[in-house]
């Protein structure tokens, strides 16, 4: 459909060419048509980056820490691609994307790519889409790839579990570590950080979390938890990351953690694929099936495996 | 719908106006910049709000990386003059001429005209309702839109 200045260049986003990456993620992220052959070009140059997600709830501090732990890899003269997602409103389609505001000379640091993503609802595009961002940072040549997302929606926590490494941070604030537990947050930690160490309740918190880990079942990684106060005080986040990518480089724990990681968009993809693939054309047929459930004539679930009969047949 | 292909999987709606919101100069009065950007949001677009104090640099970078429509700033320490002039060849030189850059603040009617004259867009001044900002917005991405397909 679009032209000038739409089609993302493959070979200017492989030699850094900023404009070129930034339409290119625009295409990933409404995954149209271009965004498949932009995929296709990048897809070799994916894989050298470090990937790191950081995730917890809102308003614990996720962008001053990430602002943090950006600016120590940029000390140790990395270049830093970043991808920040922030939640769209399901009213308006909407979304207040703020979290660049927490970056400091990192604004105007050319070795710092920072791009902001709308969660757009809940079709699952997101959880889709997002990682294929970070393929694209990856392929631009960014030595690390940050991932941050707020852990409030199942997608948003499967986006930041796409990473190499992935940091859930809490802070005395957020809730309990039970609160934490349920939404699904410390299974997938690698590190666990408690943010605003200086407050009230964080110790309980910090203990807390060491008990709950020593309940757990032994684990090859069992993550660090690590306090810190905020940008003057990341390092410790930092140091527990760069800790878990070494171990990661031990026996080939990386490739299979990114082999796993791998298999797991795959499936997703195959299955959005074929929902979208069998269910074109079937309006008629679901309204059909929909109407019979809603008369009681059939059950639901047995209108759902009758509608899957009919299109299979 | 559409005969099956390898298309990328998600449904597609119209993609939302992305507007980078700024607050150029030294001044710190950034209520009016967080103002307009819920306004904005709450009309359905999605705004990457930079916060004080960004340069004309750091406000192109931004707008490079986030791929916004349009930009938005917020000025009211008598820069307007040397900030619009150099956001817009910024833009030029990182061929970003198809993004509209607006804004608001204290601006007199002869600096506004000479700026629309230099190839920016409408600049609102204090007073402004936001429903006249939005509308403005979205006229003028979806011509821009349209014109760059």
């Amino acid at each position: 459909m679009s032209k000038t200045p739409r089609p993302p260049d493959a070979s200017a986003i492989l030699r850094g060419d900023r404009r070129a990456l930034g339409r290119g993620l625009t295409c990933v992220e409404a995954m149209d048509d271009e965004a498949l052959a932009l995929l296709d070009a990048l897809w070799g140059s994916t894989g050298r980056a470090r990937r790191i997600g950081i995730t917890g709830p809102p308003g614990v501090g996720k962008s001053t820490l990430a602002s943090g732990v950006i600016r120590a890899y940029r000390a140790g003269g990395r270049g830093v691609g970043v991808l920040a997602v922030d939640p769209s409103s399901p009213v308006t389609g909407g979304a207040l994307l703020g979290d660049r505001h927490r970056l400091g000379a990192e604004a105007h640091d050319p070795k710092v790519f920072f791009r902001s993503f709308g969660s757009r609802g809940s079709t699952g595009g997101l959880s889709r889409a997002a990682p294929f961002a970070l393929d694209i940072l990856d392929a631009a040549g960014f030595d690390v790839v940050l991932v941050e997302t707020a852990g409030v929606g199942q997608t948003e926590i499967e986006v930041a579990a796409t990473a190499d490494s992935v940091a859930v941070v809490l802070s005395p604030e957020s809730g309990d570590a039970v609160q934490a537990m349920k939404a699904g947050l410390i299974e997938i930690a690698d590190v666990l950080c408690v943010n605003k160490a200086d407050r009230e309740g964080a110790e309980a918190m910090v203990e807390a979390l060491d008990a709950m880990l020593d309940r757990a079942p032994p684990a090859p990684w069992r993550p660090p938890v690590v306090r810190t106060r905020g940008l003057e005080d990341a390092s410790p986040l930092f140091e527990a990351l760069e800790t878990h990518g070494k171990w990661l480089l031990e026996g080939g724990r990386l490739e299979e953690r990114r082999r796993r990681g791998l298999r797991g968009r795959l499936r997703s993809l195959v299955h959005a694929l074929l929902a979208e693939r069998l269910l074109a054309g079937q309006d008629a047929l679901l309204d059909a099936r929909a109407g019979e459930a809603a008369s009681k004539r059939r059950s639901l679930l047995d209108a759902a495996r009758s509608t899957v009969e009919e299109i299979l047949r | 719908m559409s005969a099956p292909s390898p298309r990328a999987p998600l449904p597609k709606g119209p993609r939302p106006i992305r507007v980078l919101v700024a607050k150029a100069g030294l001044d710190g009065h950034d209520r009016g910049a967080k103002v307009v950007a819920q306004a904005l949001r709450d009309a359905g677009m999605e705004v990457v709000y930079t916060g004080l104090r960004q340069t004309p640099e750091m406000i192109v970078k931004a707008a490079s990386e986030e791929d916004v429509d349009a930009i938005g700033i917020s000025l009211l320490s008598g820069a307007h003059m040397t900030v619009f002039p150099r956001v817009l060849d910024l833009l030029r030189e990182n061929g970003l001429s198809h993004v509209l850059l607006t804004g608001g603040g204290v601006i007199p009617e002869k600096d506004r005209e000479a700026l629309r004259a230099a190839g920016v867009g409408m600049l609102f001044g204090p007073g402004t309702r936001t429903s006249d900002l939005i509308q403005y917005i979205q006229r003028e991405v979806a011509l821009r839109r349209a014109h760059s397909a």
